[in-house]
């Protein structure tokens, strides 16, 4: 099954979201942000980075290159769309997903293992957890506050939209601690930090066993090559 | 050249960390007399016609579709350096 990964000017992650695609047994297909061709993938990965310098604003300019167009009717057909970091921002902004991400509010960048709860395991990414579990993957960003007004907000969590929250502590300022949300479809999903870097034994966060042994961020790909099969 | 100008504040009940890391920088320097700081956007879009209402309310659209994210921003003015400076909120 073909994931396609694209690549805007300053994507960072591309290529290791390809890599966790590859191990979770899919097929990473990269795309071009300057084309206007999904090249027949079944789900689509908004790899992390600095899309454009994060010039206007983290996203904002990716959101309307051209192969978003496709992106967008693609995501609202219910093709599987995973955003990670600056993909989420490029979500946002594309208004794929509601809210907006604004910087963290201690003003620093920030670079952890970040527990997270699973509040959702009714999206096409994250169908393999419980839900409820806690998993660990890495954060890297400087503009990760989550926020929406109060009525989003209320429907974010009275219809299950927040997926994903973070424990122990809140690393950015985001409002009800939300690391990651889904849009209503479930098939749009949208979080600060980084399963791909998690993906792979020896390359991944510590855990109980053993160092960078964690590889709680495969079960996202996992996950939507399950979906994508059962669709 | 006519000018076009747009400018964008974050909203103003939610907490800007830009301006507050420099309104600390500012009280450590020793520029007390100031409670607080928030920073905004000017955009500066060039005309090379005439500036008319057209161009001004299609500037408009621009600055609340892309320029701002109004999830987070906040339009305050939109002004050519020709015309009278009007103002979003009088433009609604």
């Amino acid at each position: 099954m073909r994931v396609g990964v694209v690549t805007f000017p300053g994507s960072l992650d591309d290529r290791d979201a390809q890599r966790a695609v590859r191990l979770a047994g899919g097929t990473p297909v990269p795309l071009w942000h300057a084309a206007h061709d999904l090249e027949g993938v079944e789900a689509i990965v908004l790899p992390g980075g600095f899309s454009y310098g994060d010039y206007l604003r983290c996203g904002a300019i990716a959101a309307h290159s051209p192969i978003m167009a496709e992106v967008i009717d693609a995501a609202n057909g219910g093709m599987p769309v995973l955003g990670i970091c600056n993909g989420f921002q490029i979500l946002v902004e594309a208004h794929l997903l509601p809210g907006g991400l604004i910087r963290n509010d201690h003003g620093d960048f920030i670079c952890r293992d970040q527990r997270l709860r699973v509040e959702s395991a009714s999206t096409a990414w994250t169908n393999g957890f419980q839900q409820g579990q806690e998993i660990t993957i890495p954060l890297k960003n400087g503009e990760g506050g989550f926020l929406a007004d109060a009525e989003t907000l209320a429907r974010l969590e009275g219809e299950g939209q927040v997926v994903f929250r973070y424990l122990d502590v809140n690393p950015n300022g985001s409002v009800n601690d939300i690391a990651g949300i889904a849009n209503a479809g479930g098939n749009v999903v949208g979080l600060m930090p980084h399963p791909e870097h998690a993906t792979e034994p020896g390359f991944g966060p510590d855990t109980r066993d053993a160092m960078r042994s964690g590889i709680d961020g495969l079960t996202f790909f996992t996950s939507v090559l399950r979906q994508t099969v059962l669709a | 050249m006519p000018t076009i100008v747009v400018e964008v504040m974050p909203k103003a009940e939610l907490l800007d960390p830009q301006g507050k890391a420099i309104a600390g920088a500012l009280h450590r320097l020793g520029h007390t007399g100031f409670s607080g700081v928030r920073q905004g956007k000017r955009f500066e879009l060039t005309v090379d016609g005439p500036v008319d209402d057209a161009l001004l309310a299609e500037v408009r659209t621009i600055a609340e579709d892309m320029l701002a994210n109004t999830v987070i921003e906040d339009v305050v003015a939109v002004h050519s350096e020709e015309l009278e400076t009007v103002t979003a909120g009088e433009t609604h």
